[in-house]
């Protein structure tokens, strides 16, 4: 009785560690699993390990267009709202001005609102302004509720700069434009990059928003949610995974790059 | 203090510097020649304005009035990059992204320099780091950070070397050896090195000239002996190592001397070492320069007699005493331990003596615990 005490005080947080990742990982390694089932019209039954899926990942009408389409939006929102979030960023991490604080509670509420409300909200102004609904009205919705989180990520690794090494560089001759260049950014950089692949991964993966606003424009989500009751494809598992492991993939990469950079040559 | 009309080419030169936060005078009308080549040091306790006087010589802290100039030329509205001034940061401040050669090359390349590598690997051999040029800052010891901090501001040649509490982040085994090392450094390159800290041994061991700073003003500047042994303010004495500061008014006049009456015990003091504007004084001895003696045997000079030993500290090279006076103050007194007797016990009736020429007088009116209750780590 007491050894087993022992045992499972040493070892609760194996314990809860092991149950935790089970937890989280159970849906994936099920939507894994699935992309391999030899499926014919639902891939809710288990009828079959096959490869076909994999080798024909567009195999099914629309759900390569639609996840072209989400690449896109992703990509050109991040873009957009990398550049504003970071401006944002600099200004309210730098500058005193009057009404920051303000904008600083602000910049939070688009994280903070419903997404359903902000989604309806938008879908009245587009109306109002009598614009049509479709690619552009989804990558300017995206922007707006990417910018929040790039500001909120980029402004904390701006608060970690110390303002020491930017006096030094001033110090040793480099002026606005060059401090920025030299010392500023390559600093703030890691920061920007990871507010960027969150921007990807929030613009990838949004469909309450866009959905209210995307016209007759089909993105991954939308496709997923519109097939999942007459059948999801094994298509839509095998791209799902895709997209898992590429992820994976750039978060492993990016460690191994970080910890190079850290320890050198 | 060589007069300002006649300071030569590359002197620093702040005039009437003033900066005000609001209501509170961080440097306070500061005025102050730094002659070219010399190896000044600011020692004051925190919040004493020094690092803000620094800052603004620098050009990164903008003063609320005042000059400062370099020579002939007024660098007051210059930016930090315009100006031939280069700091050793607190925290030394190294790129962290960048390789220790890279480092060190910034400013060489910013201005436009052409032999950029013979210039960094020359100054790497000075500071004895050239293996680490490919190295990461963050790979350096604290030592060595400190280093080539210091290699990356000579490298440029300023006109003016800044060094904010450089050697604050080491250990005091280190201090000890960078003090000497900075020291030498100064030596060889010819620079004018601008030295802040509160550190007082830090300031007598480095420093041609100190500058004394209180409250944003400068109470007195000079070589660290003439600060030493003869202070001219409370803040002054009991700031540069300890001194015993005890009441008294001076009742006559003996030669060069002053006759000094101290609780009913007549004692002596040098006229030209007294610094006050009336009979009222802070009659002041330094603990290693009083020789304490069981009653049977005394020695010349000034004494008071009647004192009793309350605590002993034994230290090695010399025993600490805390004795008693008869009116009830007590004051410190530091033996060398040179003659082979053993230390004096708690409780011994004793009498000290000194050499009257040792000690010197200050103002009555100020508080004889200025500048000792200052916690001079608080920074």
């Amino acid at each position: 009785m007491k050894t087993l005490t022992r045992w499972f005080s040493r070892n609760l947080i194996r314990v809860y560690m092991v149950l935790g990742f089970t937890y989280l990982f159970i849906p994936v390694a099920y939507t894994f699993a699935f992309s391999f089932n030899d499926y014919i019209k639902s891939n809710l039954v288990w009828r079959g390990f096959t490869w076909n899926n994999w080798k024909q990942p567009c195999g099914v009408l629309d759900v390569c267009p639609a996840l072209g389409n989400s690449i896109k939006i992703g990509l050109l929102a991040t873009f957009i709202a990398t550049i504003l979030g970071t401006l944002i960023a600099f200004a309210l991490g730098r500058y005193a001005f009057k009404g920051r604080a303000v904008t600083n509670t602000l910049i939070f509420l688009p994280m903070a609102s419903p997404e359903l409300v902000l989604g309806a909200s938008l879908l009245t102004i587009f109306l109002n302004l009598g614009m049509n609904l479709g690619f552009w009205t989804i990558v300017i919705a995206h922007v707006m509720f990417c910018i929040s989180f790039v500001v909120v990520t980029v402004k904390a690794r701006i608060a970690s700069l110390d303002p020491r090494l930017e006096q030094a560089a001033m110090d040793l001759y480099a002026d606005e434009r060059e401090t920025f260049r030299r010392v500023t950014f390559p600093l703030v950089a890691p920061g920007i990059a990871g507010a960027a692949l969150l921007a990807f991964s929030l613009s990838f993966d949004d469909f309450i928003i866009t959905n209210f606003n995307s016209g007759t424009t089909i993105t991954f989500p939308l496709y997923v949610y519109t097939h999942a009751e007459r059948g999801l494809p094994a298509q839509a598992n095998v791209i799902g995974s895709a997209m898992f492991f590429l992820a994976l993939l750039i978060v492993v990469a990016g460690q191994i790059v970080s910890k190079k950079v850290k320890v050198g040559k | 203090m060589p007069d300002a009309s006649t300071s030569a080419k590359g002197d620093l030169k702040l005039s009437n510097l003033t900066k005000s936060y609001g209501d509170f005078k961080a440097v306070d009308d500061l005025t102050l020649t730094i002659p070219e080549g010399s190896f000044f040091a600011l020692l004051g306790p925190s919040g004493c304005g020094k690092t803000t006087t620094l800052r603004m010589i620098a050009g990164l802290e903008e003063p609320t009035s005042g000059k400062i100039s370099i020579g002939a030329t007024d660098i007051t509205d210059k930016r930090p990059y315009q100006r031939p001034v280069n700091t050793v940061f607190q925290n030394y401040a190294l790129f962290p992204h960048l390789t220790i050669f890279e480092n060190i090359a910034f400013g060489l390349r910013r201005r436009g320099v052409k032999d950029v590598k013979e210039q960094v690997e020359k100054v790497l051999n000075l500071v004895e780091l050239p293996h680490l040029a490919d190295r990461k800052p963050t790979q350096l010891s604290g030592g060595q950070q400190q280093r080539i901090a210091v290699a990356r501001a000579i490298v440029n040649r300023p006109a003016l070397l800044l060094l904010d509490e450089p050697l604050g982040a080491l250990d005091l085994k280190l201090r000890r050896q960078m003090q000497i090392e900075l020291k030498w450094i100064q030596t060889e390159v010819g620079l004018t090195f601008v030295h802040v800290t509160h550190d007082q041994e830090e300031a007598m061991t480095m420093a041609d000239t100190i500058a004394v700073m209180n409250e944003g003003r400068i109470e007195q500047m000079g070589s660290p002996a003439e600060l030493y042994d003869n202070p001219k303010t409370a803040f002054v004495a009991n700031f540069l190592g300890q001194s015993n500061l005890i009441q008294g008014n001076i009742v006559d006049s003996d030669g060069d001397y002053h006759v000094v009456d101290l609780y009913g015990q007549k004692t002596k003091v040098l006229k030209n070492r007294t610094h006050s504007r009336n009979n009222s004084v802070l009659y002041a001895i330094r603990p290693e320069k009083l020789r304490i003696d069981t009653e049977n045997h005394t020695r010349p000079g000034n004494r008071f007699t009647g004192g009793h030993i309350v605590d002993v500290s034994y230290i090695g090279v010399s025993t600490q005493y805390q004795v008693e006076l008869p009116w009830g103050q007590e004051i410190m007194v530091f033996e060398q331990n040179d003659d082979g007797i053993p230390p004096l016990d708690k409780g011994d009736e004793v009498t000290l003596s000194w050499e009257p020429s040792f000690s010197f007088a200050l103002d009555g009116a100020q508080d004889a615990n200025a500048g000792s209750e200052v916690n001079p780590e608080a920074e």
